[in-house]
């Protein structure tokens, strides 16, 4: 029935300006008009037009201005937040100037030069001096709006410090994880082929390599089963088949990644980034120190992301297959900035700013920002509950040699 | 083309009579290159309002989010509109899908196409394309493409999904959305046809410019359509082969297990075999042609207004050389400014540097073609016609979304607004609207070369004042939502209590957006009432400088009854000093004495 009704509405509307306009045309075709010719009326009208066109244009433009100033950009929350705020308003300046100038002179020409059949236009193909001005004065502004922007951009981009905090931000359809590096201060390898239920960021350690093969070899081993004492349709076997032979492969490559591993340790020792994984923390708390440098780590698991922090300007994708970082220091706590807003429920968003799916639109964390000394007592609280316990550690090792011989023999069936 | 030359010794009329077409080869497979410049033109209104629909489908969403619509579940049905709720799915579906045919098939096939194939014969004195054949292949591989992407949208799992830039991973992986099935498939076979397309019309103009002009014709005599048209044909065929090749590679990975693009993915619980790609490649190969086919949209709209503008302001167009350097500048600089699109992928921040200085550049030849267009209005004498009233408000788009892309393009500030609704507010205003006033223009000027027939005035009064309007309701509030840090492509805001100060703003948006939608209902039946009751057209209407308008109303192959015209002079001899009239077309010859410009 709506439908019906809207199409109606619609067809009536069409059929009421067909006769509008088949009424217009009879009555100009006995004044004996011509369509190209426009009358003086309608060129004033369409002038006048142009001068209140340009008047409500620039009273929108005030009015959303009044209206969102304290509603549209956050207070910025980052040391180098505060630098691209004014960075951003410098520019602003110059381009309402640019803005203001251009559009006054565009709708005050087309509105006061209107066609009088009594007056010539001004013959002027080109003014060689003029086009010089308007190219060097623009050429010149940009200059300054370049070199003051790559200034920022640099010291933003520059490399961060050895003393900055490091978190690592791991995205996945539809949530952020993040990861701190322990007691240690090193975040630990990471490889995708380990990503488990239990290992969810795929940390390499001795004891998750060997826990991963443990549990693809107890998979290979069911499957295989399966065929060998079961009737099968042929095309169930053959799924069976393409899938251990997947398996298989998947095997050889964490034997592989075993041997890069154990060669890496028994070069470097301690200092090994295979050996700093166990005591990093998996965590779904965000948290930050106030005034202290912090390089932030972003992966992702599966598509491209974008860590998104619009309090703290800061941005970066997330790239499957890559590591990207971005440096900052958040200069408000969430305390302070709940009490300048003066709302108790504020907290500081992490979101995704990536199309990523069809939860792309709720793909958050909140991040708290406290004081140095409350980091410091979450953060030893922290480490309380590192990926791998101690004690689980030897466990894993004496798993090995089992494993070991296992893998031999897939290799050689390989 | 013989058959062309054997009526060139007739009348209009009589080689109508004499030459028996059949229907097939005047309305269909026609090698004429009016004929085909009009299917690109029809074929593009439709798919505009295939991606007009969608954007008002998602625009009811944004503004009253998880609210039913009859018009969502009339267009969508209950699968991805129960209860008149669009799917989240659909959402980025829709907003994908309205992307790539604006971009593609609207402001690209549409616009090129249309006015390519009108203009380039009538404005340089040919009788028709280089190639007719492969004119016409041109189009049908065009239609085709448009069949093939409207078919796309039927598939199980929905459209690509993916955004128009369908950057893998999440364009690669049916895992990951579901419009990356079928619907993805189709939409690179699609893309592909297109890309074939456009190269095949892009060789044609540019061997038709380069080759073909009449006598006294020289390059320097060409109006700035053609200079723009030439130049968005260079960049096409430079840069649509790289887009080709993004497109090849993603089939490959997503077909035939190869890892251009993937690497290091676990997704729906299982680690993928691929190793070694990178999504960052895909996309370096998409914004070399990405960025190019912004100019490639924007310069043969810049082109018609400079035409339009010059003849309805009776003035010659100012500083016409600086135009044409500022063209060529534009098409050099937008070939090494693609990385502003990857300020944030992690790129080395040098080379996003570099990209910066070369974007900020671009501002520099934009600039003074905003000069030279207020300096040509400056003590004219303005008729305004629709397609004056659009080429002004071309002006005003131009220069409102130039302005931000200067904050853009500066990565310091990008960091905060990339992908935000900012981004969105800007290539809107400068791109889409600049790009589709300038098509608009288009139409109202040489609607009565094209029909014989001349458009209402006053219904494209309404048309011109609505659309202008809206134009700004629409797209000017969205740099406030931009700023307060509103991503694009969500499919509601309501999680973020952040949001909740500017969301108010995307219920004023639709409602622009809506009337907006309203006048084009006018356009459209303006244009299909004026193709055959509008009042019959006179030989030069607008008392306009070139070719086109020495040409017979009816249209005859080869385009002129008798020999071809002979150019004398450049096309904007409008109310030179000691000229009876106020305009001096460029087949009078030159007085004795006279200078040329």
């Amino acid at each position: 029935m709506m439908k019906l009704l809207i199409l109606l509405v619609l067809v009536l509307g069409i059929l009421a300006i067909a006769q509008l306009v088949r009424v217009y045309e009879l009555s100009s075709r006995l004044r004996g008009k011509r369509e190209e010719d426009i009358s003086p009326a309608d060129n004033r009208m369409n002038a006048r037009l142009m001068w209140l066109f340009c008047v409500v244009y620039f009273g929108f433009f005030l009015w959303l201005v009044i209206r969102y100033k304290d509603k549209m950009l956050p207070v910025a929350a980052s040391a180098h937040g505060v630098e691209t705020d004014w960075l951003l308003n410098f520019n602003w300046i110059i381009l309402l100037i640019a803005f203001v100038l251009t559009n006054v002179l565009l709708f005050y020409f087309a509105g006061k030069y209107v066609y009088d059949k009594n007056r010539r236009s001004f013959w002027q193909p080109h003014n060689n001096k003029l086009e010089l001005i308007w190219t060097v004065i623009p050429a010149l502004v940009l200059a300054v709006i370049i070199i003051y922007g790559l200034n920022t951009w640099n010291k933003i981009t520059a490399p961060a410090t050895a003393e900055a905090v490091q978190v690592e931000l791991y995205a996945k359809q539809f949530d952020w994880t993040a990861r701190y590096p322990g007691k240690d201060g090193v975040l630990g390898a990471t490889d995708y082929r380990l990503i488990s239920g239990t290992n969810p960021l795929g940390i390499v350690t001795r004891a998750s390599v060997a826990a991963s093969l443990a549990e693809m070899e107890e998979t290979l081993a069911e499957m295989e089963n399966t065929v060998a004492n079961n009737i099968l349709p042929d095309s169930k076997v053959s799924e069976l088949n393409a899938g251990a032979e997947r398996l298989r492969r998947h095997i050889a490559r964490v034997i592989n990644l075993r041997q890069v591993m154990e060669q890496d340790i028994a070069v470097n020792g301690g200092a090994s980034i295979y050996l700093a994984g166990s005591d990093d923390v998996v965590t779904k708390d965000f948290y930050l120190p106030v005034d202290n440098e912090v390089k932030l780590v972003i992966r992702s698991r599966d598509v491209l992301h974008s860590m998104y922090l619009p309090h703290m300007r800061a941005q970066m994708n997330a790239v499957p297959g890559m590591t990207t970082t971005f440096k900052m220091t958040p200069t408000i706590t969430t305390e302070a900035m709940r009490a300048e807003l003066k709302d108790p429920k504020f907290d500081y968003v992490l979101l995704c700013n990536k199309i990523c799916g069809s939860s792309h639109y709720n793909m958050q964390m909140p991040l708290t920002v406290t004081s140095a000394s409350e980091y410091e007592a979450w953060y030893a609280d922290l480490v309380k509950k590192p990926f791998e316990a101690a004690d689980e550690a030897p466990q894993a090792d004496a798993q090995e040699p089992a494993a070991t011989s296992d893998t031999q023999a897939v290799l050689g069936m390989n | 083309m013989g058959a062309t030359t054997a009526h060139a010794g007739h009348h209009g009329h009589d080689a109508h009579h004499h030459h028996e077409e059949s229907f097939i080869s005047k309305w269909i497979f026609s090698h004429d290159h009016k004929m085909i410049g009009k299917q690109f033109l029809v074929t593009a209104i439709v798919m505009a309002w295939v991606a007009v629909i969608m954007s008002l489908l998602f625009r009811l969403q944004l503004a009253w989010p998880g609210e039913g619509f009859a018009f969502s579940n009339f267009f969508l049905g209950d699968k991805w509109a129960p209860e008149g709720v669009l799917d989240p799915n659909m959402y980025l579906a829709l907003v994908t899908i309205h992307g790539t045919i604006m971009v593609f098939f609207v402001l690209t096939g549409g616009l090129s196409g249309t006015f390519a194939n009108l203009l380039i014969p009538l404005q340089l004195g040919a009788r028709d394309m280089a190639s007719g054949f492969i004119n016409m292949l041109s189009y049908w591989f065009f239609f085709l493409s448009s069949v093939v992407m409207l078919a796309s949208l039927f598939v199980e799992g929905g459209p690509a999904s993916s955004g128009w830039t369908v950057y893998p991973p999440l364009s690669a992986l049916p895992q990951a959305i579901p419009g990356s099935g079928a619907g993805m498939t189709l939409w690179l076979v699609s893309m592909t046809l297109f890309i074939a397309s456009s190269l095949m019309g892009g060789l044609n103009y540019v061997a038709t410019i380069l080759n073909l002009r009449t006598k006294g014709m020289k390059m320097t005599r060409m109006p700035l359509t053609m200079w723009a048209i030439l130049l968005t044909a260079v960049l096409g065929i430079l840069s649509f082969p790289v887009l080709l090749s993004a497109a090849l590679l993603l089939l490959l990975d997503r077909s035939l297990g190869t890892s251009f693009y993937l690497s290091d993915i676990h997704i729906a619980g299982e680690a993928l075999d691929n190793m070694g790609g990178s999504p960052i490649l895909f996309q370096h190969l998409f914004w070399f042609l990405g960025h190019p086919e912004v100019y490639i949209v924007l310069l043969p709209a810049l082109g018609i207004t400079s035409e339009i503008i010059s003849t309805n302001a009776r003035k010659p167009i100012f500083g016409y050389r600086a135009m044409i350097g500022s063209i060529l500048a534009i098409g050099f600089l937008s070939f090494i400014v693609w990385g502003h699109h990857m300020f944030l992928t992690g790129m080395n921040p040098f080379l996003g540097s570099v990209f910066v200085f070369t974007t900020l550049l671009i501002a520099i030849p934009s600039a003074v073609k905003v000069f030279n267009y207020l300096t040509t209005l400056w003590r004219g004498n303005i008729i305004f016609t629709p397609a004056m009233l659009f080429s002004i408000g071309l002006v005003a788009t131009f220069i409102a979304g130039g302005l931000t892309g200067i904050i853009l393009a500066d990565s310091a500030l990008d960091i905060n607004v990339h992908d935000t609704y900012f981004v969105v507010a800007h290539f809107h205003i400068v791109m889409g609207m600049s790009a589709i006033f300038g098509m608009f223009a288009g139409i109202y000027h040489w609607f009565p070369k094209m029909y014989g027939r001349m458009m209402n005035t006053k219904l494209g009064y309404a048309h011109f004042w609505i659309t202008f309007v809206c134009a700004f309701g629409v797209f000017f509030p969205m740099h406030f939502i931009g700023l307060a840090g509103a991503p694009r492509r969500y499919y509601n805001y309501t999680e973020f209590a952040m949001f909740d100060g500017v969301m108010d703003l995307n219920v004023l948006v639709t409602v622009f957006a809506i009337i907006g939608a309203m006048a084009q209902v006018i356009f459209t039946y303006n244009f299909f009432y004026s193709m055959y009751r509008g009042p019959k057209a006179v030989q030069n209407p607008w008392k306009s400088n070139t070719l086109e308008w020495t040409t017979p109303v009816e249209h005859i192959h080869g385009n002129w009854p008798g020999p071809l015209p002979v150019v004398y002079r450049w096309p904007y001899d409008y109310s030179k000093p000691g000229k009876e009239e106020d305009y001096v077309p460029q087949t009078v010859p030159l007085s004795e004495g006279e200078e040329e410009h």
